[in-house]
């Protein structure tokens, strides 16, 4: 299993969506992906798009403007 | 039983795509969509950046609608491809720098590609006839299907009826009797199929969905291309133009002066790659110089900065100039007046 990094800061939505979905089209079932943004719009965005294609969103983590969200991958990858 | 047919459809986020695709599922075709990030959609940024929209719902309508409908969505960066459909559109631009006709046939061309490389059947699009003035008409519709490659393979459910059988309605995957014959302005036969199909909510974009119909927008970009001889744009140039008051008070160089927080913390974002300049002495706006200027320019730009800082009754203030290279100085000028500022800088 794998875990990777996106850094989407300081681009606004739906840019960190598209970062999101083209890193996962790389992964497998059950990895891991770690995307860091900066637009609070990714705080919906990217759990919408995780629920609409089958992946799973493991924890959310907001520091001052940072914000940090954990996917895992579903099967539907 | 039959193959199972897959069609794509293009979602907007608006009303039309989000029926036309449902009316797609009711006849038992796998629907996924599609969406494409051009740069210029008018969809999340704006709300992103100004504080006072930081309590608005930020959610991406396309998304959104995918979720009602309980499709996948696959979002599309087509910001480098686009640029051509902008800048070179072969039918030429709407009322103001809107390629509508281009912008179609160009995402359908792209739904095409999607399609052939997904092993889908087709595509559906919540087009119809006379909705829009220059994309969305009779005698445009075969252009779309023609240009884009997409041919019978387009298949628009909310006006199918008025025009001829599609490749899916001559096989059989979908029924013809089970679409719709929708034409013009009215958005009435679109309400009444939201009630029946249960829908609550929808978007309702003011002037589409793409900054390009926005006039405002499109002087700007106008006089972004005249100001550098040449019709061209990054992604960040179009960006910029979202923001701020723009005033280009002289032909060589042009402020962006952040509005309110959001706007500035934005900006602040762009500060090491344009000249930049902020008061010290009195609250006020961070302001971007695009262009050159000499010192004569620099004072003026100062001057007009003043005007939109908190110090624009006083005698002097003072202004922290830092160029793209170099130190940052203090400019001590008396803010312009009203009647110095020439309306016609404004953009």
């Amino acid at each position: 299993m794998k875990t990777v990094t996106v850094d989407a800061r300081n681009l606004l939505c739906p840019l960190p969506v598209i970062r999101t979905q083209d890193a996962v089209e790389g992964l497998s079932p059950g990895d891991e992906l770690e995307v860091l943004c900066t637009d609070p719009g990714a705080l919906q965005d990217i759990p919408t798009w995780c629920r609409i294609n089958g992946h799973r969103v493991e924890a959310v983590d907001r520091q001052d403007r940072e914000i940090r969200i954990r996917v895992r991958v579903g099967g539907a990858a | 039983m039959g193959e199972q047919r897959k069609a794509v459809a293009l979602i907007s986020g608006g009303l039309d795509s989000m029926l036309a695709a449902r009316v797609i599922q009711e006849q038992g075709i796998q629907v996924e969509g599609i969406n494409f990030f051009t740069g210029f959609c008018v969809e999340g940024h704006t709300h992103a950046i100004r504080s006072r929209d930081a309590r608005r719902p930020k959610r991406n309508n396309a998304l959104w609608v995918a979720e009602q409908l309980g499709i996948k969505l696959h979002i599309v960066d087509v910001i480098e491809e686009y640029k051509d459909v902008v800048i070179n559109p072969k039918h030429g631009y709407g009322a103001n720098l809107n390629p509508c006709l281009d912008c179609k046939i160009f995402m359908v061309h792209k739904a095409v590609e999607w399609i052939e490389q997904h092993g889908f059947d087709f595509i559906i699009t919540g087009e119809v006839i006379g909705q829009r003035p220059k994309s969305q008409r009779r005698d445009t519709m075969p252009v779309v299907a023609r240009e884009s490659g997409a041919e019978d393979r387009l298949l628009r459910p909310l006006c199918a009826k008025n025009l001829p059988p599609t490749l899916p309605e001559r096989e059989g995957w979908v029924d013809r009797e089970k679409l719709y014959d929708f034409s013009g302005r009215s958005r009435k036969p679109q309400m009444a199929l939201a009630r029946r199909f249960g829908f609550k909510d929808w978007a309702q974009p003011a002037g589409g969905c793409c900054f390009l119909t926005d006039a405002q927008y499109s002087v700007k970009l106008a006089d972004l291309w005249a100001s550098r001889g040449e019709r061209r744009y990054e992604l960040d140039d179009i960006m910029l133009l979202k923001v701020g008051r723009h005033l280009r008070p002289r032909p060589h160089f042009k402020l962006i002066i952040g509005r309110e927080e959001g706007e500035n913390r934005f900006l602040e974002g762009y500060r090491k790659q344009f000249t930049h300049l902020r008061p010290v002495s009195h609250k006020g706006p961070l302001a971007l110089l695009d262009g050159r200027a000499d010192e004569a320019d620099l004072e003026l730009a100062a001057r007009l900065v003043g005007r939109f800082s908190q110090g624009r009754d006083a005698e002097r203030i003072r202004v922290e100039v830092t160029p793209t290279e170099g130190e940052p100085r203090v400019l001590e000028v008396a803010p312009l007046r009203p009647h110095e500022v020439a309306r016609e800088w404004y953009l």
